[in-house]
């Protein structure tokens, strides 16, 4: 704390006092305007804030929120109460630069600071954080209108890898995009396999067609291939320097293991925690900033969150839905800036899935949605509220697909 | 190919390089709006590394990025006979955004590279000042390439590409925009209308947003020499159909309250 200037510390009362005018009015949860106010006042605030903390940065297209998450519960696991590092983190998912400012101003005193950072503003923080770990988990297509194309996003967190040579890298082996970020690092990768490949068709490096056909990506024209991970995800569990951990997550769904096999990663290789304890205290974690969540339908019943922003996440929320054969599925889809506002990605997503299931279109483009389960050869009601349209379903086991805007609605009136 | 005796056979040519706008929408309306008519239809997917065949009934070229597009030009100009002559033989073909670029004779990068196109339609398309994002309104082209049923009725879509094109001296547009960017070349049209041929910037999909239109392609193939195909009730997208007409035509105060009341439903 000592090394904070007067400004930057007026910066941040400021920016408090901001924050909680914002949730004090119902506004907000008060860390983006909080944030806002504190680089507007002190732009080195950042550079200051990190000083005195181990900064780790995770980011991702999808799972950077949960990552982020289970990091830290590895981390605050390993301390012990009293000694040990404090461990702040970004837990509500604000992950611009306006959300990690009142994170590391929650510091207090020398600690590890695991921030999820937006995957089109990592390039920007990395040189103000000084991190000492970045965690890197997938690119894919995500609001094309707004941020344009996935290869551009891997070219700029190259262009990071390439300016600190020496940083270490915790990164995903079966994405080329991941792959052609974080090689000119220091990598340890993880093997975690890669199952939404329609963003992976062309070589990072050289643009030539990829060459899938063995599981694994291998350019012929120019030899860019993925590479042998020293860890790697199985079907049961994680390997591990060698040793075999089980992945018994509360969390549902095949996507938390990749998250977790990333985040227990990062703790062993990196932090030098057992991967027995790392993976013990994910598997305490239910719920991620709303993520999982169980919302009462006011009837006995409960329905599941799950926040599916893209039609990656989506293709693996649908297997896990569409696992248990009774289970009833809302799909509620907005359309505004931070959904994407073309939601053309519907019909990247394979709704047949859903034929049998007790199903419903909702949020503002239910009718965009309630067209793509037509011709998907979908049943389904049509209804703007999502929980209304929960309730409607006949399941015992009801599940609340939600875009980014849909999820954070139901997130603020249920937290 | 005046009496069918098999299925129709929609083509998705290289989705993997062509789909980054859910382009896969517009195969699955035109299967299922054939087969919930009784028409038998198939859906046939060329991969990025395998030729493009002259034997499929409907093409269709979608959008895609910068490097995967500079792959399937590579791809279309080897099977440009194939096209061509499939075309010349009855085929309808549907081109959307960077499939629609390559249709025409050349593509000139924003970057400087000059990509060579398969010169189905005389067209060509440069790069713009900026990227035209957003919901675009077209009035489609009253001309007799539609057929029997005339024009369909307006078009919605979304658009987000960053070329402008200049269509040929005779050749007609797909409609004049109403609200949005289209070609973007000062012209005022989107797309372009030839014989079984429909090129757009529009995406949504286009079909899937467009009953109409997607029935005008089936009809090219299926009944040919004037004929139409049977009625299919589409309640369900033509309420998506006007939700979005309202919201595209609608200006900057009429937006704001467009999307209030689509938040209250």
């Amino acid at each position: 704390m000592t090394r904070r200037t007067t400004r930057t510390r007026v910066a941040v009362s400021a920016g408090r006092a901001a924050g909680l005018a914002s949730r004090l009015t119902g506004r907000g949860q008060g860390a983006t305007i909080s944030g806002r106010v504190m680089n507007l006042i002190s732009p080195k605030l950042l550079a200051e804030l990190a000083a005195d903390q181990r900064v780790v940065l995770v980011s991702a297209t999808n799972g950077k929120t949960t990552t982020t998450r289970l990091l830290t519960a590895a981390l605050e696991a390993a301390g012990r109460p009293g000694e040990g590092p404090a461990v702040v983190s970004n837990s509500t998912g604000a992950n611009l630069t306006s959300g990690i400012a009142p994170t590391l101003a929650r510091s207090r005193g020398p600690g590890i600071a695991v921030l999820e950072v937006d995957e089109r503003v990592l390039a920007r923080v990395v040189d103000p954080l000084a991190p000492e770990l970045l965690v890197l988990g997938n690119l894919s297509r995500d609001q094309l209108d707004r941020f344009g194309e996935v290869h551009a996003v891997g070219d700029k967190w190259r262009a990071v890898a390439e300016a600190h040579p020496d940083l270490a890298i915790v990164a995903n082996a079966s994405d080329p995009h991941v792959v052609w970020a974080a090689t000119p690092a220091k990598v340890t990768w993880v093997a975690l396999g890669l199952r939404w490949r329609q963003d992976a068709a062309t070589c990072p490096s050289c643009g030539s067609l990829l060459d899938w056909s063995v599981d694994r990506f291998d350019c012929r024209a120019c030899g860019f291939a993925q590479p042998d991970a020293q860890h790697r995800l199985t079907k049961d569990a994680l390997v591990v320097e060698g040793r075999t951990v089980p992945l018994d997550l509360a969390l549902p769904g095949e996507w938390n293991r990749y998250n977790a096999a990333l985040a227990i990663v990062a703790a062993t290789t990196h932090f030098g925690i057992e991967p027995d304890v790392a993976a013990r205290a994910m598997a305490e974690v239910r719920s991620v900033a709303g993520r999982f969540m169980r919302i009462p339908l006011g009837d006995g019943r409960e329905a599941t969150v799950i926040l599916a922003k893209n039609p990656a996440g989506w293709t693996e929320a649908l297997r896990h839905v569409a696992a248990h054969v009774d289970a009833g599925v809302v799909v509620a889809v907005n359309a505004h800036v931070a959904d994407g506002k073309d939601p053309s990605w519907l019909w990247d997503v394979p709704y047949e899935a859903l034929a049998g299931h007790p199903t419903a279109a909702a949020g503002e483009r239910r009718l965009d949605v309630a067209v793509r389960l037509r011709y998907a050869g979908v049943e389904h009601a049509i209804e703007l509220d999502p929980i209304v349209a929960a309730r409607a379903l006949d399941s015992d086991d009801v599940s609340i697909i939600a875009s980014y805007t849909q999820f954070s609605a139901l997130y603020r009136k249920h937290r | 190919m005046n009496t069918r005796t098999s299925a129709v056979r929609i083509g998705l040519v290289y989705p993997e390089l062509l789909g980054t706008y859910g382009d896969r929408g517009n195969a699955i309306v035109l299967v299922e709006r054939c087969r919930w008519r009784g028409i038998p239809a198939e859906l046939v997917e060329v991969r990025a590394d395998e030729t493009i065949p002259d034997s499929l009934d409907i093409y269709l070229f979608g959008g895609g990025e910068d490097d995967p597009q500079l792959i399937a030009a590579d791809g279309m100009r080897a099977s440009r006979d194939a096209i061509v002559r499939a075309h010349a033989g009855g085929a309808a073909v549907l081109a959307v955004c960077a499939g629609f670029q390559l249709v025409g004779h050349r593509y000139e990068a924003a970057d400087g590279a000059v990509l060579d196109g398969i010169g189905l339609i005389d067209m060509v398309t440069r790069p713009g000042p900026n990227r035209l994002i957003g919901e675009v309104v077209v009035e489609p082209s009253a001309s007799v390439h539609w057929g029997a049923a005339g024009p369909p009725a307006r078009l919605t879509g979304f658009e987000n590409h960053g070329g402008r094109t200049t269509l040929g001296p005779g050749v007609e547009a797909l409609g004049r925009v109403v609200a949005g960017g289209g070609n973007g070349d000062g012209a005022g049209g989107d797309g372009a209308l030839a014989e079984r041929f429909v090129g757009t910037y529009l995406h949504g999909p286009v079909l899937p947003r467009n009953p109409g239109l997607a029935d005008r392609l089936l009809a090219w193939v299926v009944a040919p020499n004037g004929g139409r195909l049977p009625e299919l009730p589409s309640p369900l997208e033509e309420r998506l159909r006007s939700e979005r007409l309202r919201v595209g035509s609608a200006g900057p105060l009429r937006s704001w309250y467009q999307a209030r009341r689509l938040a209250r439903g």
